[in-house]
């Protein structure tokens, strides 16, 4: 079986969220970058999918050359090779466009992606890239198994869960409890060093939707504190100042 | 030309934050001039039920009553969207972001080659050009983003636009379906949806509780609230891991975003990603033991003090004032 993995690189979950150059520009200044946690359940349960049928496992970015070392982590992880698309993720269109691209050419029986991208949580890539493909698209997926050619799968809705039955290719988007987060051990760290990372072109300079401007919300005001023995005054608060009941 | 909205339902019922991609759209067509708000409804709905729409501002109802639509298959549901989208020659399709409504919407936009914006928060700016405001790094930032094509898509955020009710019922009009058999080659073997209560992702009042419950058995506090409150329950990260409350209530980060008027976390410290999952929220209450808790400091209203002590009085003033 061969698996394809698209994984985001994007700021840690703790970074401050700040802007420079007239707001048009993300500030990485002191970021740490990571594999987007969503991508990481889907790295992670695609290296036990792997390991199960002996199959190939590439992992993917599109992303700029700043990416390279998430790209080795996932290689650490369990990732066979790595190919990095040498662009800015400029929209989600445009992204789809490289991996329906690059998915066709290697034929991959599944597709694996995190639902969402931290950054932008447009959850749209993997539908566009199924839609591109010709192929049935699933997201978010929170359990995935592969039996031959059937994949049975549970898919979140509001409320609940969905219990999913279709046959190979297809792409999910995937989140917990998919899988475990994989911890890279030594052995993967060094022969992540020595495993394949090509660098390829984007095939498609299409956009459809960029962003152009950003800004952060206005300042929260102080919380106001309401006394654990006068639990009434809140109701009060609640009702006539906030106006929320 | 008319704007087409994707309207989703469940069990027959039409779903509230379809009702507002319905407001939203008509709000839009009032400033760009595309004339009427038709809603496309696919599987089986009563047609009181669907007339109702049009109180949201809708002026027709397509309906495609296939019951094997009933099942919110993404493929199908994409085909039989599309073709409504061509069928009245619609350039914006609205609908509400949602677990079945970002997996269709995506299969569209390629479909439709039409720019899809995602989370948007507040009606576009057409004056010049197309700029459509969303919320990005999960609720801490805004993007304006230029939608280039001519077909546009808008997957709208929970409070992007106040639901309108004053409209007058909409013409119900059956909508043939013609959809490949491929489109059902997958198949939804079982569904699990926690029954009769107010789902989540749609509540306008969540209760959450975490760690500082102590234990599962202690939700009855939270449970009670959220039924004098008609709210719906949630949690931290660390209760969903622990087994304690279902995956699906898991507010943060990696869970569910929500964005209600009134937010009440119970117990809960307040971590950097939980806070990324109700940053939306209109109004926060927080109770907690800890006064440093970080948690007070994204709070509109606060209590410092012990749960176990503070919410079955909580709960009591509750009952008196509403």
């Amino acid at each position: 079986m061969k698996i394809l993995v698209c994984i985001t690189h994007v700021p840690d979950t703790t970074s401050k969220i700040q802007f420079t150059a007239d707001n048009t520009k993300f500030d990485s200044t002191g970021v740490q970058y990571i594999i987007g946690p969503y991508d990481d359940y889907a790295l992670a349960r695609a290296v036990e999918l792997r390991d199960q049928a002996s199959g190939k496992l590439t992992v993917l970015n599109v992303g700029e050359a700043d990416s390279d070392p998430t790209l080795r982590k996932a290689l650490a992880i369990g990732a066979d090779d790595a190919v990095r698309v040498n662009s800015t993720p400029k929209d989600s269109y445009f992204v789809a466009k490289q991996i329906a691209h690059y998915a066709k050419e290697g034929a991959y029986d599944l597709i694996l992606m995190g639902r969402e991208s931290i950054d932008f949580n447009g959850g749209m890539v993997h539908g566009m890239v199924g839609e591109l493909l010709g192929i049935p698209s699933f997201s978010p997926v929170m359990k995935l198994d592969v039996e031959g050619s059937t994949v049975k799968m549970a898919r979140e809705i509001e409320g609940g869960k969905e219990m999913l039955e279709a046959n190979l290719p297809l792409i999910a988007g995937c989140q917990e409890p998919i899988a475990e987060w994989k911890i890279p051990n030594m052995r993967g760290i060094m022969s992540a060093r020595t495993k394949p990372l090509t660098v390829v072109e984007p095939v498609s300079q299409d956009t459809q939707a960029e962003a152009s401007k950003y800004e952060l919300p206005p300042a929260k005001g102080a919380v106001k504190l309401v006394d654990k023995d006068n639990v009434a005054e809140l109701v009060r608060l609640l009702k006539n100042e906030a106006k929320v009941l | 030309m008319s704007i087409l909205v994707y309207i989703e339902q469940a069990e027959g019922k039409v779903k509230k934050t379809s009702l507002e991609a319905v407001s939203f759209a008509n709000a839009l067509a009032g400033q760009t001039g595309e004339g009427d708000v038709v809603a496309v409804a696919l599987g089986t709905i009563g047609n009181d039920e669907l007339a109702a729409i049009g109180k949201a501002g809708a002026a027709k109802v397509l309906h495609g009553a296939d019951s094997k639509l009933d099942a919110g298959l993404i493929q199908a549901h994409a085909s039989a969207v599309a073709q409504a989208y061509k069928q009245i020659g619609a350039k914006t399709l609205v609908l509400a972001k949602s677990s079945l409504g970002d997996a269709v919407a995506a299969r569209l936009a390629i479909k439709l080659n039409a720019g899809l914006v995602s989370n948007v928060v507040e009606l576009p700016k057409t004056d010049a050009g197309y700029i459509v405001k969303r919320s990005i790094y999960t609720g801490k930032a805004f993007a304006e983003t230029t939608v280039t094509t001519d077909d546009k898509i808008l997957a709208i955020k929970k409070n992007a636009i106040d639901l309108k009710l004053d409209g007058a019922d909409a013409q119900v009009e059956s909508f043939d379906v013609t959809i490949k058999d491929a489109d059902f080659a997958s198949k939804i073997t079982s569904t699990e949806r926690a029954t009769g209560d107010v789902l989540l992702p749609e509540a306008d009042i969540v209760v959450s509780g975490g760690r500082g419950l102590k234990g599962p058995e202690n939700w009855g506090m939270l449970e009670e609230m959220a039924k004098i409150l008609g709210a719906a329950t949630a949690c931290s990260k660390p209760v969903s891991d622990l087994g304690w409350r279902p995956h699906h209530e898991h507010v943060g980060q990696t869970g569910v975003k929500v964005a209600p008027t009134l937010y009440i976390a119970i117990g809960i410290s307040g971590a950097i990603q939980h806070l990324a999952g109700v940053n939306s929220s209109k109004c926060i209450v927080v109770i907690n033991k800890d006064p440093d808790a970080p948690f007070f400091k994204a709070a509109d209203y606060g209590i410092v003090g012990d749960a176990f002590e503070v919410v079955p009085k909580l709960n009591e003033a509750f009952k008196a004032e509403l």
